[in-house]
C-alpha cells in the first residue's frame, strides 16, 4: 500500500526526522490560511499516489498567501497519470543548497533490508543506479542487530557530507529505518534530504509503500489508505479476498493460481488478443467468489469474452463446473465465455458445461485462439 | 529417486487441528505419507485423524523421532512456527503459508540459515515425490514416479505442467514449490544442485515468473554446474510494472523482474523456454527422447 508524501513525512517525523513544518489542503482558500501561517515562500505539491509529479506540473513554488492559492487552485482537480489531484501540501520552500538520495529497500538477492544513498538526490534512484553506480553507497542491515551508528557515519562520509553533520545524519538515518520497521514498509525514501544554506538537512520529500501483509498489526497505518486513488475494481476485488489488477485489453480472465494467471494473460497475448486483467480467484473455485470475480471482470465495459481457466486438483472439475454454473446463472453475463477446466475429472466437468451450451477448450493454446476468436465476434 | 522426501520421511503437521491443516493431512495420509505427529498449542494430548498431537514441536520430534514438517497456522503465527521447528531440530520444515510479513521471513530466514534445517516456502504448495510421499497441498493424483525434476514459484501453474508431463507418460522424481514470496528458504539453485546430484533425475523443468533475479541466479548456475536437461517456463510476459502480480514476489521494480531478462538469461544458458505451459512437456519429451 503507497501512502501519499505529507502522510510518509509525518511517519518520518515521529522518528525524529526533521520534516518542512508544512500542512495539508483540500481547497484553494486552505492553501491560503496555510501560507499565511508558515509566511514566507511556500512550494504547493499535489498528493497523488504516482511518481513524476514535478514534470506533470503538480508542484509549484508560490511567494504570496494569494500565490499559493491560485497555484493551489490549479492544481487541485489536475488530472496526473490518470489520477485526480484532491490534496495539496503546502511547505515552506526549503533553503536548498545541495540535494541528497536515503532510502531503504528490502534487497531480495541478499535477503536484507539495504539503506542507499547517494549525493545525486532530487534523481530516481534506479537511474542513478544506472548511470553512476559508483555514487550509491549501501549498507545491509542485520536482522538481529538493526541498524548501527557506524553503518549510518559510513554512509554519511562516503557520500561526501562534512564531518560536522554525520551526527544530524545518523540521528535521520535510523529515525528512518526505525520507521521502515515499525510500520512493516517495502520502502522507505527520502528524496530529496536537502542540504541547507546554514549546513542543517531537512527531508523535504517522501514517499513511502507498506507491506500488505503486515497491516494487519498496524490499524492506524491501514487506516491511511486513500480510497480515491484505487481502481474502484481493485478495491471491491481486495475486500471479496481476490487479487485483481485491471489491465488495457479486452479479454477478460479467471484463473486460479497466481502463476497459471500471468501464463494465461501471456498466451491471450501469444495468440493476438490483450488480457483485460490479471484475476486469481485463489484455491477451489466455490459459486460466490466466482460470482464476485465476474462482476468485477464485467464492470469493465472494454471487456469482450471472458476466458476462464481453471486447474481442479484438490477441488475437482465437476465441483468447480457447478460453482461456475451456479455464479453465471446468478450474474447474467451477455458476452461470450470460453471455460477451460484441467484436472481431476476434467470429462465430467466439460460434460456439465457442454450441456449447459458453454464452449469449452481442452487444452490453454486452445481456450486461449477460442477466447481471441469470441472477442472478435468470429467464435462459431 | 527423488530428493527432499521419500518413504523414510517422517512428518509432523504443524496446525493439524485447523481446519485447513487437518484437511490436508487427510489427504497426505490418503497419499501415503507417513504423519507421525500433530501440534498445536493447548491440544496436547489429543488425537487427530489417529495422529498424536504434541503442544510443541519438540514434544512431538522427541516422541515420534520425527525429521520433517510441514506448517498450515495463519499468517500471523506461522513465523513463530517456522522458528519452533527448526530450533528443534528438523531436517525439513515446509511452510504452506500464505502471507507472512516480510520482514518477519528476513529475521526468520536469518535464524534459520543458522541452523542444518531446510525451509521450504513461506506461501508454496509444498513438495512430492511421487509414489513415496506428498508434503504439501497439490492434487497426489496427478503426478507419477519417473525422470523429471519440477522446480517451481507457483502452484496450480507447476500442477498444469506436472498434469501435462503425465498425459505423456512422464514421471517425476521430485516437484518442488518453492514459494512466491520475496524470502524464501530454498531457491532455485538450490534445488537444482539437488536434481543434478540424483542420479534418478534426468531431466529438469523450472517455472520462474517476474521479480526478483533468482532465475537469472539460477541461470549462471545451470551454466557453470547442470549437465542434465533444463526446460524453463517464466510467466508474466504481459504483467505491468509496479504492480504486485498476486505472490507478494512477483512484481516488476524499478525497471527490474522482467520476464523478457529472465528469458534472455535461460536462454543465454542454453536453456529453452517454452512460450506456453503445455509446451515444456513437449520440450521434455525431445530431450527424454
Amino acid at each position: 500500500m503507497k501512502l501519499h508524501e505529507f502522510q510518509a513525512k509525518r511517519i518520518f517525523a515521529k522518528y525524529g526526522v526533521p520534516i518542512p513544518e508544512g500542512d495539508v489542503a483540500s481547497t484553494p482558500e486552505e492553501a491560503r490560511a496555510i501560507a499565511e501561517r508558515i509566511g514566507g515562500p511556500v512550494v504547493v505539491k499535489a498528493q497523488v499516489l504516482v511518481g513524476g509529479r514535478g514534470k506533470a506540473g503538480g508542484v509549484k513554488l508560490a511567494k504570496t498567501p494569494a500565490e499559493a492559492e491560485e497555484k493551489a487552485r490549479e492544481i487541485l482537480g489536475m488530472d496526473i497519470k490518470g489520477l485526480t489531484v484532491k490534496k495539496v501540501l503546502i511547505d515552506p520552500a526549503a533553503d536548498i543548497q545541495d540535494e541528497i538520495y536515503l532510502g531503504m529497500i528490502l534487497d531480495r538477492a541478499r535477503q536484507r533490508v539495504v539503506m542507499m544513498a547517494s549525493s545525486e538526490g532530487g534523481m530516481d534512484i534506479e537511474e542513478v543506479a544506472a548511470t553512476k553506480p559508483e555514487a550509491i553507497k549501501k549498507v545491509f542491515i542485520d536482522p538481529f542487530l538493526g541498524m548501527r551508528t557506524y553503518q549510518a557515519i559510513e554512509i554519511a562520509s562516503g557520500i561526501g557530507l562534512e564531518k560536522s553533520q554525520f551526527r544530524p545524519f545518523t540521528k535521520i538515518a535510523t529515525g528512518l529505518y526505525q520507521a521502515f520497521m515499525a510500520s512493516d514498509a517495502e520502502l522507505a525514501e527520502i528524496n530529496p534530504l536537502v542540504v541547507q544554506g546554514d549546513g542543517s538537512l531537512l527531508a523535504v520529500d517522501g514517499k513511502m509503500v507498506l507491506d500488505d501483509n503486515g497491516l494487519f498489526r498496524h490499524p492506524d497505518l491501514a487506516a491511511m489508505r486513500d480510497l480515491d486513488e484505487e481502481d474502484p475494481a481493485e478495491t471491491k476485488a481486495r475486500e471479496a479476498g481476490l487479487s485483481y489488477i485491471k489491465l488495457d485489453g479486452e479479454i477478460g480472465c479467471m484463473v486460479n493460481g497466481a502463476g497459471l494467471a500471468m501464463a494465461t494473460m501471456d498466451i491471450v497475448k501469444h495468440y493476438g488478443g490483450e488480457p483485460a486483467n490479471f484475476l486469481d480467484i485463489g484455491g477451489g473455485a466455490n459459486a460466490a467468489k466466482v460470482a464476485a470475480a465476474l462482476e468485477i471482470i464485467l464492470s469493465d465495459p472494454h471487456v469482450k469474452a471472458v476466458l476462464v481457466n481453471i486447474f481442479g486438483g484438490i477441488t475437482r472439475c465437476d465441483e468447480v463446473a457447478r460453482g461456475l454454473l451456479q455464479a453465471i446463472e446468478q450474474v447474467q453475463p451477455n458476452i461470450p465465455f470460453v471455460i477451460r477446466l484441467v484436472g481431476t475429472n476434467e470429462e465430467e466437468g466439460r460434460a456439465l458445461l457442454a450441456e449447459a451450451n458453454f464452449p469449452t477448450a481442452r487444452t490453454l493454446a486452445e481456450a486461449a485462439q477460442m477466447a481471441v476468436a469470441a472477442a472478435r465476434g468470429e467464435l462459431q | 529417486m527423488s530428493i527432499l522426501v521419500n518413504n523414510d520421511t517422517r512428518l509432523i503437521v504443524q496446525g493439524i487441528t485447523g481446519r485447513e491443516g487437518r484437511f490436508h493431512a487427510e489427504q497426505m495420509l490418503a497419499y501415503g505419507t507417513n504423519i507421525v505427529a500433530g501440534v498445536t498449542p493447548g491440544k496436547g494430548g489429543q488425537e487427530v485423524l489417529g495422529v498424536p498431537v504434541f503442544d510443541t514441536v519438540k514434544e512431538a520430534k522427541e516422541a515420534t523421532q520425527a525429521n520433517a514438517s510441514i506448517i498450515y497456522v495463519p499468517a500471523r503465527f506461522a513465523g513463530d512456527a517456522i522458528l519452533e521447528a527448526t530450533a528443534a531440530g528438523l531436517d525439513l520444515v515446509v511452510c504452506i503459508t500464505e502471507g507472512i510479513p516480510v520482514l518477519d521471513m528476513v529475521t526468520v530466514k536469518a535464524f534459520v540459515d543458522q541452523h542444518p534445517t531446510r525451509l521450504i516456502g513461506p506461501n508454496c504448495p509444498g513438495l512430492i515425490s511421487p509414489g513415496q510421499a506428498k508434503v504439501g497441498i497439490m492434487p497426489g493424483n496427478i503426478h507419477i514416479p519417473g525422470p523429471v525434476g519440477v522446480v517451481s514459484r507457483s502452484g496450480t501453474l507447476t500442477y498444469e505442467a506436472v498434469f501435462a508431463l503425465t498425459h505423456r507418460g512422464i514421471g517425476q522424481s521430485t516437484v518442488v514449490g518453492i514459494g512466491g514470496d520475496p524470502i524464501i528458504g530454498t531457491k532455485f539453485i538450490d534445488v537444482l544442485k539437488l536434481f543434478q546430484d540424483d542420479p534418478n533425475t534426468e531431466a529438469i523443468v523450472m517455472i520462474g515468473e517476474i521479480g526478483g533475479n533468482d532465475e537469472e541466479m539460477a541461470a549462471a548456475f545451470i551454466k557453470e554446474y547442470v549437465t542434465k536437461p533444463v526446460v524453463g517456463f517464466i510467466a508474466g510476459r504481459t504483467a505491468p510494472p509496479g504492480k504486485r502480480m498476486g505472490h507478494a514476489g512477483a512484481i516488476i521494480s524499478g525497471g527490474k523482474g522482467t520476464a523478457a531478462e529472465k528469458i534472455k538469461a535461460l536462454e543465454a544458458a542454453g536453456v529453452p523456454v517454452a512460450s506456453h505451459p503445455e509446451e515444456i512437456a513437449e520440450l521434455i519429451a525431445q530431450r527424454l527422447s
